[in-house]
């Protein structure tokens, strides 16, 4: 028979639960969300001794109060779900800080494990415990571990079991002695709750007391539904305020410090530190890494040199995959005959997915950096550098990255705002990171500013990424300032001690993020995809103003008299030249035919729909389809001009004559505020599904797509009818 | 002995702190992570641009901003500048 046991791992950020959870589950792990946030949730299974042990991963929290939505989840997990038992990750080099969550577990009367890790580090700094002294003080047993290198797994495991067989001769449960004026007032509190209770119910009424005089919102909420809430209540006011009296402070704070003073006390017993100099490695080097005058210097190279991997080495992969993609549209194309399947198979699916595959390489890349910048420690001092920069346009130190991401691309970018704590921070660095310009708009602004100013595109252009950062700054501000007032979250921001990262550790952490863009984004891309095939594909009959196969017709047997006439007349070597004339004229009427379905089809009538939209911005309905089609990707804009604006040209190349049609086309005027239009609305389909994703709202991705709309159209709107009044149109 | 503010600390310079003003999620959030009456604390350094400061108590770092380390008290430990 297997036997389960459920466990959840809590711990404080920094204390390696990574590793532990990595070590514990191996490779059997599901990564996922906690329901209706955006919090990840990772879920694995260990075997030891006949058991199956189910391990859930709890958030990274420093406590267990309802200040912060890991916090609640983590809370709510160990009362709700009830877990068979909790295993604590403790970091033993910061004991006094991690035992604080520890004393808070300890209070909610669950079955522990203490996980001792990085004792190594601990040692190594001259900090001696007694963990079995300190043990038998909290009635918990302590394992040391050493998770980067293993050690201690086994051990973790055989305390898992013998705990939640009840064999651990070391557990009981041992109360904290918060002081004697508490304590009677806890002990009211209580007696209440016990006597309002019409059955034995799920907490222990200590905690529940205790949690009320911490001023607890969720308990002071889950209180207020009972039907006798009102006896419990009003005692509860009475403690506080006799609490305030003759100790003058508020209950929350007398027990966050009686519970330091519990630790400090078990600590005295067990603790000891050989050494007295607390200089360690890693402060040396952060004396260099965020050095007055290096600092900034090495983290612009560290940047840099990420984006160069990113984006360079990642190009080598990209045109295998898009080398692939081709292939496979191919092989397809040519398996099947021309017709609607093949349409839908090659142009909707390969194509319109393999354009967003192209972009997996730079995505696990980018994560690959990120991770081992997490992983070092270096994201926490990234933060530390850049927070007074970023905090003045109303955002956290660690914002930076995806906002310098977003240059690149922006869907790795929305799934870098994950190394942000507050949901109201990555919410923010969200919203306004579509305004940094990626790198996908610029083969648009290569084209019209090359087309429509010349020499003064280059200027033209940057200009268009100031306006883009500028205008994240501002929104950056509006939104601060209406849709997130007075959710500030302070930076209290460790630094923890840089460590040395495993390379299994960062792959899995890279794979985790990069695996969730492959299968989530799959979906939505694939959809997408089809969508915009299919309106560019339907009707499929479309009463063309000319026959255009006749046409096709005509000159093919134009070509085979002239080149009947050549053989006649032996001059057959010039025989090629006409044919590749003749494939040009063919080629040449194939694209008006194609001009002219665009035109017919629904897209194109969609885009004659929204034209009176866009006419007070001087687009006509060709740029509606273009933008319509930009929505997907911002590289389909440029073919899309490709194919509404392809003229009939004798000689030239093609990019040369797309150029020239859009010169006929668009003002200067026009063409700066088409570009300022494509620089503002949403990027593409993918960071849609990574708002989505990130978000885990559609109210938050649609409110992101609807303010890029129109702010986008407001942009435009001033910069055509402004720069008409001013003459320059 | 001179209570001051906690952002008015130079680096290097320590202090014992007395306790937080104001109150609420920010006073909580910092009694959790340790800055509890008593507890020795000192600057480790200030960021290139001057802000956060990184300071270092209970055996750990953390870095805070002026306005929020303004708002914790600290009674001033006899000067003792750490050579960098």
């Amino acid at each position: 028979m297997a036997k389960e046991i459920t466990i959840a791992l809590a711990g404080n950020p920094n204390s390696g639960k990574t590793t532990i959870f990595n070590n514990l589950t191996g490779a059997h792990q599901k990564v996922g969300n906690w329901p209706g946030v955006t919090v990840e949730k990772k879920e694995g299974t260990a075997t030891y001794d006949g058991y199956t042990i189910r391990v859930v991963d709890l958030p990274g929290t420093y406590s267990l109060t309802a200040y912060s939505q890991e916090e609640i989840i983590a809370r709510n997990y160990i009362i709700e779900k009830k877990p068979d038992l909790v295993v604590n990750v403790i970091d033993a080099s910061n004991l006094e800080r991690n035992l604080y969550l520890a004393s808070q577990l300890i209070d909610l009367g669950v079955k522990l494990v203490f996980a001792l890790n990085m004792v190594d580090l601990a040692q190594s700094r001259g900090q001696i415990i007694d963990h079995e002294q300190l043990a038998i003080l909290m009635g918990v047993p302590f394992v040391p571990t050493v998770g980067t290198k293993g050690r201690g797994t086994k051990e973790l495991l055989e305390a898992i079991v013998r705990v939640a067989e009840d064999r651990e001769s070391v557990t009981r449960h041992i109360h904290i002695d918060y002081g004697r004026e508490l304590e009677e007032e806890i002990a009211k509190v209580q007696g209440t709750i016990r006597s309002a209770r019409s059955s034995m119910d799920e907490h222990h009424p200590r905690w529940m007391a205790t949690k009320l005089l911490e001023n607890d919102e969720e308990v002071i909420k889950e209180i207020a539904k009972k039907p006798r809430k009102r006896i419990i209540l009003d005692q509860l006011e009475q403690s506080t305020a006799h609490l305030k009296q003759i100790l003058g402070d508020d209950p929350e704070t007398l027990i966050a410090d009686r519970r330091y003073g519990f630790i400090h006390g078990a600590l005295t017993e067990t603790l000891r530190h050989t050494r007295k100099d607390r200089r360690y490695f890693s402060d040396q080097v952060d004396q260099v890494l965020t050095n007055r005058l290096l600092g900034f210097p090495i983290f612009i190279f560290f940047i840099w040199a990420m984006f160069q991997l990113t984006f360079n080495l990642g190009r080598y992969p990209m045109t295998w995959i898009d080398a692939g993609v081709g292939v496979l549209a191919q092989f397809f194309g040519g398996l099947m005959g021309e017709g609607l399947l093949r349409g839908l198979i090659v142009d909707g699916i390969i194509n319109g997915v393999g354009g967003v595959a192209v972009f997996l390489p730079n995505i696990f890349i980018l994560f690959f950096c990120i991770a081992l910048f997490e992983d070092t420690g270096y994201m926490a001092r990234a933060a530390f550098i850049m927070d007074k920069v970023m905090h003045t346009l109303g955002l956290h130190g660690k914002s930076f990255i995806p906002m310098i991401m977003g240059f690149g691309c922006n869907v790795p970018a929305i799934m870098a705002t994950r190394v942000l704590e507050s949901r109201r921070d990555r919410i923010l660095t969200i919203l306004i990171n579509p305004l940094i310009s990626c790198s996908g708009r610029l083969p648009i602004y290569v084209l019209i500013a090359g087309a429509v100013f010349g020499a003064r595109a280059g200027n033209v252009i940057f200009s268009l990424y100031i306006i883009g950062i500028a205008l994240a700054i501002l929104m950056g501000q509006i939104f601060k300032r209406t849709l997130f007032r007075g959710e500030i979250a302070p930076f209290v921001l460790e630094l923890p001690p840089y460590r040395m990262p495993t390379l299994k550790g960062t792959v899995i952490h890279m794979w985790e993020r990069g695996s969730i863009f492959i299968k989530k984004m799959g979906g939505v891309i694939l959809i997408g995809s089809i969508v915009v095939w299919a309106l560019s594909s339907f009707p499929q009959t479309v009463n063309y103003s000319k026959d255009y196969e006749n046409q096709k017709l005509l000159i093919q047997e134009e070509y085979a008299l002239k080149e009947a006439a050549l053989l006649q007349t032996n001059q057959g070597e010039k025989v090629e030249i006409f044919t590749e004339e003749m494939d040009r004229k063919i080629a040449e009427v194939e694209i008006l035919r194609k001009r002219e379905f665009q035109e017919k089809s629904l897209l194109g009538r969609l885009g004659k729909t929204i034209a009176p939209v866009l006419r007070p911005l001087g687009f006509d309905w060709r740029g509606g389809v273009a933008l319509l089609t930009g929505f997907v990707a911002k590289e389909i804009v440029v073919s899309t001009f490709g194919v509404l604006y392809q003229v009939e040209r004798e000689e030239g190349e093609e990019s040369e004559g797309l150029r020239a049609a859009i010169q006929d086309a668009m003002t200067p005027l026009i063409g700066y505020a088409f570009m300022i239009f494509v620089l503002i609305y949403t990027p593409c389909l993918a960071t849609v599904a990574a708002i989505r994703r990130e978000t885990g709202s559609w109210g938050w991705t649609g409110f992101s797509v609807g303010y890029g709309l129109a702010l986008a159209w407001i942009l435009a709107f001033i910069i055509y009818q402004g720069g008409r009044l001013l003459g320059l149109g | 002995m001179a209570v001051r503010k906690l952002n008015e600390l130079r680096t290097g310079e320590r202090g014992i702190i007395e306790r937080i003003t104001g109150a609420g999620r920010f006073r909580q959030r910092l009694m959790e992570m340790g800055f509890v009456p008593g507890t020795e604390i000192w600057v480790e350094k200030y960021a290139p641009l001057k802000d956060p400061i990184e300071y270092v108590l209970k055996g750990y770092h953390v870095s805070l901003r002026h306005e929020e380390a303004e708002r914790v008290l600290v009674r001033e430990q006899e000067e003792e500048r750490r050579k960098d």
